[in-house]
């Protein structure tokens, strides 16, 4: 189960309308073992493109020092799908190579509402969570 | 004096658990060559027939080797490689 601040889901979904057509990816870090989100790093999407997104190599390898450096790790790494459902592409299950990180997959094909989904992805085999959303004063 | 290579999570289950290993040789490659001695199958997941797997990124020091000479490129004492996955997809 993904626990996360509704304020995160907010950023999550406002980069990916903000990028919208285009794919937009990041990582929320956390500290290592808690399997809670904390910090929002919003990546660039070295492809551009609608269809694909990858870290740009060089900011990846910066923000994962940051990480190291504050004992935190990926807890979430999200992108957008801009024509098609919140679920991971076969692309997707391919390249995953974090099994710690929830895969958070949200939908921006629909102007209006923003599917948001979950998702583990270990050595091929996806498995959809749920997600609890921690709301303001909870 | 050494070459440091720092690993990814999801390979450490072939350096024994260990975050950063040591070797030498002169490039990459050879770097790589000499790693795979002591963690049997490392280089196999860096490395295929055409050269650096797509699905992994290797940086020596700072730069992205891509952009430097891939495999060829050069390493010495005291350099600093570190390899993380792409994080990529569709």
């Amino acid at each position: 189960m993904l626990t996360i601040e509704r304020a995160l889901v907010d950023r999550i979904v406002a980069h990916a309308r903000a990028d919208h057509p285009d794919e937009a990816c990041g990582v929320i870090a956390g500290p290592v073992g808690s399997d809670r989100p904390t910090r929002f790093v919003a990546m660039t999407n070295a492809e551009r493109s609608p269809t694909f997104y990858r870290f740009d190599s060089l900011e990846q390898l910066k923000v994962w020092r940051e990480m190291d450096d504050r004992d935190e790790e990926p807890v979430v790494i999200y992108h957008s799908h801009t024509a098609t459902e919140a679920y991971p592409s076969r692309t997707d299950v391919s390249y995953a190579a974090e099994p710690n990180a929830h895969y958070v997959l949200v939908s921006t094909r629909d102007e209006h509402e923003t599917e948001f989904r979950s998702f583990r992805i270990v050595d091929g085999e996806v498995t959809e969570e749920p997600v609890t959303v921690i709301e303001p004063g909870a | 004096m050494a070459i440091e290579v720092r690993i990814p999570t999801i390979l450490r289950n072939l350096t024994g658990g260990e975050k950063a290993v040591e070797g030498k040789g002169a490039t990459l490659d050879e770097l790589f060559a000499d790693l795979d001695v002591r963690h049997p199958g490392l280089r196999d997941r860096l490395v295929d027939a055409k050269g650096l797997r797509k699905f992994v990124n290797v940086y020596l020091n700072d730069e992205d080797v891509r952009f430097l000479g891939g495999l060829e490129t050069a390493v010495s004492d005291g350099d600093s490689v570190t390899v993380l996955p792409a994080v990529a997809g569709g």
